[in-house]
């Protein structure tokens, strides 16, 4: 009851605008903004399946290929530098200088080593992810209860215990805040790498049907974009909310 | 490193038997002098409580003891064995229960956690661990979180996560200064009972002089600067103690009082 409550609570707003854009937008006859009952059933036809085959699932695949190797070097990455403190207060300015480099700059270079296909587009989104879970990271490891340290030594546990039931989840709630800014950044690489890279994603798509005049289909790419993110967010908030529950109850 | 890996390998310690021997232990914080010339013999099967005014470098010890940190001069072995890590026979409770707790782990898993380190399997794991929790009287709260717990219970979660190792000996830093009165009585007559069930061997931290006599076959009393030995006293207060008539007994009261002149005589000039 208290659930279907909280579901509907966070969804009349977006029931209302939407709404609203179909009672405001029926009778439009711009061509840059269609009705929205329109778009919907370009949708429907453009999307459910060809479109879901062909376009989604490329981008969906390397959004999370992305996001994953990040997740993978930056947490480990930032274990071992959040462990040898003399190592990364030499290399915190460098890192503070590539974490402050927006990621698509090096889009020009990428294109150069890597061409226009899957690895660029996958670098670029696992490279501009990295930087928030690599710091966040070496911070949580960085805070670890000393207390708890002379625990884990007088139980005599080897550093690969100490890293798997101490430092990386007295890291969790830090590699989870680092986790969410990084997805949101892998949407925005994601759409960038894929409208200047060679075909295919529904970046592509959004680009395409824009030059081909198919203003239609573009605003049903848009809408597609709005949504695969906002899954990917919710996702992510279900693993968050299961793996760090004890955060959660501590400090609510 | 050379720490016999299972205590189940060696042969029980005798009662009465030097288990852990403590040779002219001096230490040094740069050139602060802390600890002087200390020397005691700790017997197995002993509970031995080591007194002296806050400062006195109490903790210092105790960590020489276990390993942890390692004297200026001097030596600590156990059973012949020279410590120099932190020994499989022997387990600490820390003072500060709330930190030395794993806040992600529930209570069963914070007693488990050090024995995945051993080679035992799963489930024996996990008897072991339910044992020790039921032994401190938390059977009924495995799956809570340790910070869901009261101060008191969650000091007696550290001390069955030292008891599921099954050590022969177990050092204690004041582990009970920072609860209430009332938990306090319980947790003593909890470690005592616990003490006299298993056999084991307990050194425990505290500058409360009354808890020092009632938990103690021997009190080691501290005091001086550089710390040094002052007294060790036995206390013949028998097996079966009782808040209310051990303490009132003329017996405690008169090694109240010399502990109490002890550390007083130590501390007032001290300060001047
Ligand atoms: N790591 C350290 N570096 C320098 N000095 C230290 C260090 N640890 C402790 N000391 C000093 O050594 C002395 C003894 O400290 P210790 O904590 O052992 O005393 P204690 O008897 O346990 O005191 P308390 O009863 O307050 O817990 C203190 O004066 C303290 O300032
Ligand atoms: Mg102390």
């Amino acid at each position: 009851m208290k659930a279907l409550k909280n579901i509907l609570w966070e969804l009349w707003l977006p029931i209302v605008l939407v709404g609203l854009w179909l009672v405001l937008s029926a009778g439009s006859k711009t061509f840059y903004f269609p009705p929205l009952a329109r778009i919907m059933d370009k949708f429907v036809h453009v999307w459910f399946f060809d479109g879901i085959l062909k376009d989604l699932t490329p981008s969906l695949g390397r959004i999370l290929l992305g996001f994953i190797l990040a997740l993978v070097v930056g947490v480990a990455g930032g274990t071992l530098l959040g462990l040898l403190r003399r190592t990364e207060e030499a290399l915190r300015p460098v890192l503070e200088f590539l974490r402050s480099t927006p990621g698509v700059a090096l889009l020009p270079i990428a294109t150069l080593f890597l061409g226009v296909g899957q690895e660029m587009k996958v670098f670029m989104i696992a490279l501009a992810c990295t930087w928030p879970i690599l710091l966040n990271t070496i911070d949580g490891v960085r805070s670890v209860e000393p207390v708890l340290l002379q625990v884990a030594r007088s139980y005599r546990m080897t550093m690969w215990e100490r890293i798997r039931f101490i430092y990386i989840p007295n890291a969790s709630p830090q590699i989870f805040a680092g986790g969410r800014l990084s997805l949101a950044i892998a949407a925005v690489v994601m759409v960038v790498t894929e409208m200047i890279g060679s075909p295919g994603g529904v970046g592509y798509f959004v680009l395409n049907a824009q030059r081909n005049f198919d203003i239609l289909s573009m605003w049903t790419g848009i809408i597609m974009l709005g949504l695969l993110g906002y899954l990917l967010n919710l996702a992510f908030r279900l693993a968050e909310n299961r793996i760090l529950r004890w955060h959660h109850i501590k400090n609510a | 490193m050379n720490q016999p890996a299972a205590n189940q390998e060696l042969p029980a310690p005798q009662p009465g038997q030097t288990l852990l021997s403590v040779r002219n232990v001096s230490k040094k914080y740069g050139p602060n002098e802390i600890l002087g010339d200390i020397s005691v013999d700790v017997r197995a099967g002993e509970f031995l409580c080591i007194v002296g005014p806050s400062g006195a470098g109490k903790t210092t010890l105790l960590q020489c003891l276990s390993g942890l940190l390692a004297p200026t001069s001097g030596s600590v072995s156990l059973r012949g064995v020279e410590v120099s890590e932190p020994p499989a026979e022997m387990a600490i409770v820390f003072q500060d229960y709330s930190r030395s707790l794993m806040p992600w782990l529930s209570v069963l898993d914070n007693v488990a956690l050090p024995l995945r380190s051993t080679k035992m399997a799963k489930a024996e794991i996990k008897k072991k661990s339910t044992a020790a929790l039921e032994e401190v009287g938390l059977a009924g709260h495995l799956d809570k979180y340790p910070w869901q717990l009261s101060g008191g219970m969650q000091q007696r979660v550290a001390i069955a996560r030292a008891l599921a190792f099954e050590p022969a000996i177990v050092l204690m830093d004041e582990p009970f200064a920072s609860v209430d009165a009332q938990t306090r009585s319980d947790l003593e007559d909890l470690t005592l009972k616990v003490k006299q069930h298993l056999g084991i061997t307990i050194v425990l931290v505290t500058h409360d002089i009354d808890e020092a006599v009632y938990l103690s076959d021997r009190v080691l009393v501290l005091g001086g600067r550089p710390t040094e030995v002052v007294d060790l006293i036995e206390t013949h207060l028998g097996e079966d103690r009782d808040q209310i008539t051990t303490k009132s007994t003329p017996q405690f009261a008169e090694l109240r009082a010399r502990v109490y002149q002890e550390i007083r005589r130590q501390t007032v000039p001290a300060q001047s």
